[in-house]
């Protein structure tokens, strides 16, 4: 193969004195989809915001086609070719899709002024290349998830990017969306440009990946052809000792005669939660399944007081609870561990600690003051427990890893002990390691008699956890599945689609 | 933060409705509400005469122009509170320069270079020093009204120019008032900038989120300074459009200017959070604004009472528009 179009030399970067990359190098091809894999806060987000001018190294080199290049803003990088499909949006929620795109870059009239027209020209076929069924005119903030996403990538390919940086794209789309987006990846590679692939979802480096870079604690430890490794030996890479994978469903025993915890009477909530009825029993962990936009996100949020609720009614050991906020939820003993995190559970100008202790902070009183000790023996605790990465419980939340902020927020609500635990996609962002701790917790609240629902576009991890599952369709609970009669994704796969 | 997942299969139910949300539109709906209220209340006492709806863009022109300028300050999710202080020492340094025999164009740039001066500073203390505007024009709000006491100690500044105070504010061509064509000249101007040219979009972007908006290639930074002197300068002109209507500098025009604008920029739809602007709201809330004020004094109403209807009304309107805000 020719020269690449990328190469990074020798990176080093440390944050106030603690490493965070050392020494790392690794390149990438035209028509190349090059994986970037490590466990959470192994660097993989510092390194591309060092190759787009977030952050400058401390030490290294980055070479564009065989010449030296410094990048000191994004704009060099863009200058450069290289675009970043941002982790965290990078669209503007009031303005259109067509507004967003080609921001700074409109076509003008011959008086300077924006063409917007043929700027919706542009974007509608920009969108139609790809195949995505949204309108130049929608103003973004009025689209779904997944919408956003596609909406950032038609940005980046309309700039006409040589190296494509996508930092876990897929983690808010659903099945068909990352098909659409898997054969357009294709599209690519074949028309030569060169995409940096950052996810840590092992199926899709296997289907679209080329080769493999893996990175731990800072250091690279490896870069292989993919054809040419396999599934145990990337993880083991990762993790950096022999792995077992519990990604495999145990029967669980609890009493399954028990008076449920949870129920759901009829419960409604405008178009997207209709007549839903539900029972959890102590210890039982029950799994939703559906397509994006089939309500099980609203379901939750209904649950937990956030959606008004139109009908129906909840009860929680036995007994009626009416709840129209978080609080009352939070008060008849309900946790919900939200979809979008970053936005919804986290103060993130907050430190770690203060973070975890803020749905207990009631609980942490010493008269009139916080109970400092204590406090900080809970988030050490939660911090251990979670193996979250971050040098102090003391640290800023937003300058943690991505996978490392979603444990915070689930720290947060375990840290409450709540009665009725509702998880939604909770494993979204965390690594192969963590996933599986994640779902020995959830195991273990279920143990110690709570009840559980979880939400999760992830079947293998849905199957892993649940003793039952729930398909959810347009707002409706359609069909009831035992776990023990599933036995493989495809049968769940198609009852969520076929129903 | 975006909205719940849409199913790509399944368009939303509520498409067909959703192009339509009335709250979009209450300044428009309030302000023909309050015309047809004081059109049949006031008919007798002369509300609909040609003459009173002149006096009251005479009176709004003032406003509106600081308010077309307060918009993009607010689209880009910033406040300049120190409008009014800024008109008020521009009619004094205009009336000085007009005194002291530098003509009207040395009055015109006594006046505007003030209020950009001023605006210069506001902008750079917010972009360079990175201190919220809130804070900085807090201060520069008390700041320069202190220099407009100080430069003539209180003391109003007569203009004799016939043609300063012609074109500043008293004049008149044939039936049409010369302050309705400032106001109709820079709000087309303003409509243009904000809908039209790269610079209102990047102003938006950068109020939507700006973040994400620098990723893109907005210089945040150069549309936040260019805000505050818009700002700086338009509240220099409103400054000469006092004193040329009332043939004076005065350290007291202005007083309590800068919540009119800020309140006919939030009534006529445009976020305080920043990313949605609209120009014609912006001068429909001023006018509107300038209506209530004058029916209210027409009906006989003591100050205190217009202010305290004032305030009520301002707050229903914005408590109804309250959902077209926060989106
Ligand atoms: N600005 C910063 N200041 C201090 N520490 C930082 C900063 N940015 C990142 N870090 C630290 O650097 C480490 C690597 O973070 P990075 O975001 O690159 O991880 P990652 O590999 O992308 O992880 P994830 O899979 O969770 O997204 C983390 O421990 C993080 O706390
Ligand atoms: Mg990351």
């Amino acid at each position: 193969m020719d020269q690449p179009v990328l190469e990074m030399t020798s990176i080093s970067k440390a944050f106030n004195g603690i490493t965070v990359l050392d020494d790392v190098s690794f390149s990438v091809n035209k028509g190349e989809v090059h994986a970037l894999m490590g466990g959470n806060g192994a660097g993989k987000s510092t390194l591309m915001k060092i190759l787009t001018g977030v952050y400058s190294a401390d030490k290294g080199e980055i070479r564009i086609e065989g010449k030296p290049v410094a990048i000191h803003s994004y704009e060099d990088a863009r200058a450069n070719n290289i675009s970043m499909i941002f982790q965290e949006f990078s669209l503007i929620p009031t303005l259109t899709v067509a507004q967003n795109i080609f921001l700074t870059r409109e076509t003008k009239t011959a008086m300077r002024l924006l063409d917007d027209r043929d700027n919706k020209i542009r974007t509608a076929k920009l969108l139609n290349d790809l195949g995505v069924d949204i309108k130049p005119d929608d103003v973004v903030q009025s689209l779904g998830v997944g919408y956003w996403q596609m909406t950032e990538i038609a940005k980046a390919l309309s700039q006409e990017a040589q190296v494509l940086i996508m930092d876990e794209p897929t983690s808010s789309l659903t099945k068909t969306e990352t098909e659409v987006l898997f054969s357009f990846i294709e599209k690519l590679k074949a028309k030569g440009y060169a995409i940096i692939y950052i996810s840590h979802r092992m199926d899709e480096i296997f289907k679209i990946c080329d080769r493999i870079t893996i990175l731990r604690d800072g250091r690279k430890i490896t870069t292989e052809v993919i054809k040419e490794t396999n599934l145990e030996t990337v993880i083991q890479h990762i993790v950096g000792k022999s792995f077992n994978k519990a990604f495999e469903w145990v029967e669980r025993d609890y009493a399954k005669e028990a008076a449920p915890v949870l129920e759901l009477v009829g419960v409604s909530s405008g178009e997207r939660v209709r007549d839903v009825s539900l029972s959890i029993r102590p210890g039982e962990i029950v799994g939703i399944a559906g397509l994006m936009g089939s309500g099980r996100t609203e379901l939750l949020r209904t649950i937990f007081g956030i959606d008004p609720m139109d009908g129906g009614e909840i009860r929680i050991g036995g007994k009626r609870r009416v709840i129209r906020s978080a609080t009352d939820a939070i008060d008849a003993g309900i946790a919900l561990i939200p979809e979008d995190r970053r936005v919804q559970g986290l103060v993130l100008q907050h430190s770690v600690r203060d973070n975890m202790i803020l749905p207990v902070i009631r609980k942490m009183k010493k008269g009139l003051w916080l109970d400092d000790r204590k406090a900080n023996d809970v988030s050490k605790r939660m911090v251990e427990r979670l193996k979250i990465k971050t040098d102090s419980i003391f640290k800023t939340s937003n300058l943690l890893s991505g996978g490392n902020q979603q444990k915070i927020v689930l720290a947060k609500w375990l840290a409450n002990d709540p009665e009725v635990l509702l998880l939604d996609e909770p494993t979204i962002g965390v690594d192969i390691g963590a996933k599986t701790e994640i779902i020995d917790i959830v195991r273990e609240m279920a143990e110690s008699g709570k009840a559980v629902l979880v939400v999760s576009s992830e079947l293998p991890e849905l199957l892993a956890l649940s003793d039952r599952v729930l398909i959810m369709h347009e707002g409706r609970l359609i069909k009831e599945l035992q776990r023990q009669d599933i036995h493989t994704e495809e049968e769940l796969q198609y009852a969520i689609q076929g129903y | 933060m975006p909205s719940k997942g849409i199913n790509p299969a399944t368009p939303a139910p509520f498409a067909g409705l959703k192009g339509f949300d009335w709250r979009n539109y209450i300044v428009y709906i309030a302000f023909i509400g309050v015309l047809i209220y004081f059109s049949v209340t006031l008919y007798s006492d002369g509300f609909l005469t040609t003459g009173n709806l002149l006096n009251i863009v005479r009176q709004t022109a003032t406003i509106s122009l600081m308010g077309l300028a307060m918009t993009f300050v607010i689209s880009t999710g910033e406040i300049d509170l120190s409008v009014g202080s800024i008109a008020a020492l521009s009619s004094l340094t205009g009336a000085l320069a007009v005194s002291h025999g530098f003509g009207v164009i040395g009055g015109l740039v006594a006046g505007l270079g003030t209020g950009v001066l001023v605006g210069l500073v506001n902008g750079m203390l917010v972009t360079k020093a990175a201190i919220p505007s809130f804070l900085v024009t807090l201060g520069t709000m008390g700041a320069v009204k202190g220099v407009a006491m100080w430069v003539t100690d209180t003391a109003p500044v007569p203009i004799v120019s016939d043609t300063f105070n012609f074109i500043f504010g008293a004049g008149d061509i044939g039936p049409i008032p010369v302050l309705l064509i400032w106001t109709l000249v820079f709000t087309i101007i303003a409509h243009v900038i904000l809908r039209k040219t790269s610079f209102g979009r990047q102003t938006l972007a950068t109020g939507g989120n700006e973040t994400a908006a620098r990723f893109s290639g907005v210089k945040t930074m150069r549309i936040k300074l260019l805000v505050f002197l818009g700002t700086g300068l338009m509240a220099g002109l409103a400054g000469l459009l006092y004193a040329g209507r009332m043939n004076a500098g005065r350290f007291s025009f202005g007083e309590g200017d800068e919540l009119s604008v800020i309140a006919a920029v939030i009534l006529g739809g445009t976020s305080l959070f920043g990313g949605v602007g609209t120009i014609i709201g912006t001068v429909v809330g001023a006018i509107m604004i300038g209506t209530i004020n004058n029916g209210l004094i027409i009906m006989g109403l003591d100050v205190s009472q217009q202010m305290m209807i004032k305030g009520l009304i301002i707050i229903l309107a914005v408590m109804f528009g309250k959902k077209a805000i926060k989106k």
